[in-house]
């Protein structure tokens, strides 16, 4: 074995990945927060579709994207390769245990947490990214120019209540996988200062455990309230 | 006091265990858990039975060889000590109280509450040592350390060893333990020959040894008889890391 292959299949080595792809995903999140204020803007989306446009053909958008499912498949598979190992780590378990004594529910639960995660991923990539790549959207045209309207497909998506309940428990979900992960993150890869980790788990707590997920979920809740007429 | 032990009994690491019950009365609070366990190991022998193996020795919480998961937590309910540290004053009159073995891959059970903790040794082995010529001691300020970089090594070296961060870990880690032996000697002048190929050489031995990956969760701080601080984790990773970039093993 190399040093670099023996290097990456250590314990530590894994969590690096794990701690890369990680924090990768969640510079991403804010990227794509950003990008979906724009469906708050009240244009009937027109905003929204000129975004999607370029996202979609943006040479260095694209590179990035492909980055990122990446990211999202070697986060979930190495995370799969960890939980086994722990897992056969103690092959016998406790009869009585008390963890909630000694560490947050977070922290021994970011398998699930991100099991839903990979889940709400798959459904929200069926919905948007397949449409918008392999489906039939409606065309919207602006200044003579045609967009693909994919502001109309979320409207729909989101005029449904029980859609809207399964984002905003998945964002839910979210904010305690990044309540944890953004900071273990720093942690594995052994960035921990008494100046920085403050401001780190600050940052993690409420910028991406908090601020973001809110922000995400207030999205389909506004669209909901406006299909529905129950806003203006 | 009264108390009701559930006791984890098993013959050897080739039999399957269980856990059985058993009733003492006139337990006296200022009792140590350890001296609890005696009282119920006199009463066994009494009545013929197989006494209750379990490791101790200085029994002032300074040795690391006791060890019992004790109603769900490593050396029981206290914070900042080991089992011979803790007092059934900790406990209620009529309690019942489960006592198990360190649970990990990489410490099989010997007999009862007894666990086989080699591994660390064989990890510590592997690089958790400075060399140096023998002959007459050297002075002891020969070399400069400042204040605050020896009481940081003496946090960390601190470390008994008991193995309560493995057996408080979700994933049965022995990543503060090996963390606390890499960073006490990566802060110190004299571990500095040495300082790459340790890292290199323990994290891959605490590989090889079984233990699980670190999930960050934080409980091997908690239960830690010593308090060591996961500070020390991130040094390991960063020490670790550093290692694998720039030494010369290929």
């Amino acid at each position: 074995m190399s040093w670099v292959t023996q290097t990456l299949s250590s314990s530590l080595g894994r969590k690096v990945i794990m701690s890369l792809t990680g924090l990768f995903l969640s510079t991403f999140l804010v990227v794509h927060m950003a990008g979906n204020l724009q469906l708050f803007k009240g244009d009937g989306g027109r905003a929204f579709n000129e975004y999607t446009y370029f996202m979609t053909h943006n040479p260095v958008i694209m590179t990035v994207s492909y980055l990122l499912y990446t990211s999202i498949l070697v986060h979930a598979l190495m995370a799969l390769v960890l939980t086994r190992h722990n897992q056969a780590s103690r092959p016998v378990d406790y009869a009585y245990k008390r963890p909630e004594a000694n560490s947050a529910w977070s922290s021994r639960n970011m398998g699930i947490l991100g099991t839903v995660l990979l889940i709400f991923i798959v459904l929200h990539m069926r919905t948007f990214w397949y449409e918008m790549h392999f489906g039939t959207v409606p065309m919207a045209e602006y200044d003579g120019k045609q967009y693909k309207d994919l502001y109309k497909v979320v409207e729909a998506a989101f005029s449904q209540w029980w859609y809207v309940v399964i984002y905003v428990l998945s964002m839910v979900a979210l904010g305690y996988h990044l309540v944890h992960g953004f900071q273990s993150g720093f942690q594995t890869m052994g960035i921990r200062h008494k100046k920085y980790t403050p401001l780190i788990e600050a940052l993690g707590t409420y910028v991406f455990a908090i601020l973001i997920p809110a922000l995400f979920a207030a999205m389909p809740i506004y669209i909901f309230l406006k299909t529905n007429n129950i806003i203006g | 006091m009264k108390v009701n032990l559930k006791v984890w009994r098993q013959k050897n690491n080739n039999t399957a265990g269980k856990l059985v019950e058993y009733g003492l009365d006139n337990i006296s609070p200022d009792m140590s858990f350890l001296e609890m366990i005696d009282v119920l190991n006199a009463e066994l022998i009494r009545k013929g039975d197989e006494p209750v193996a379990f490791d101790h020795d200085c029994r002032e919480g300074i040795c690391g060889m006791c060890s019992m998961y004790i109603n769900g937590r490593a050396h029981g309910p206290q914070t900042g000590a080991t089992t011979c540290q803790l007092h059934m004053r900790s406990f209620n009159d009529g309690d019942t109280i489960v006592v198990e073995p360190w649970r990990a891959r990489a410490f099989p059970v010997i007999k009862d509450l007894m666990v086989d903790r080699t591994a660390f040794d064989r990890v510590v082995q592997s690089g958790g040592y400075v060399s140096v010529n023998t002959g007459s001691a050297p002075d002891a300020n020969e070399i400069a350390i400042p204040r605050t970089i020896a009481d940081e090594a003496m946090d960390a070296a601190q470390c008994i060893g008991c193995g309560a961060c493995v057996a408080a870990c979700k994933n049965a880690s022995a990543m503060l333990f090996v963390a606390a032996k890499v960073s006490h000697m990566a802060v110190l002048p004299q571990g500095q020959a040495e300082r790459k190929i340790r890292a290199e050489r323990m994290v891959a031995q605490m590989d090889a040894e079984g233990f699980g990956a670190c999930s960050f969760t934080g409980a091997c701080s908690v239960e830690c008889p010593k308090s060591i601080s996961l500070d020390h984790i991130a040094r390991m990773n960063r020490e670790y890391l550093g290692a694998k970039l720039t030494s010369e093993n290929v």
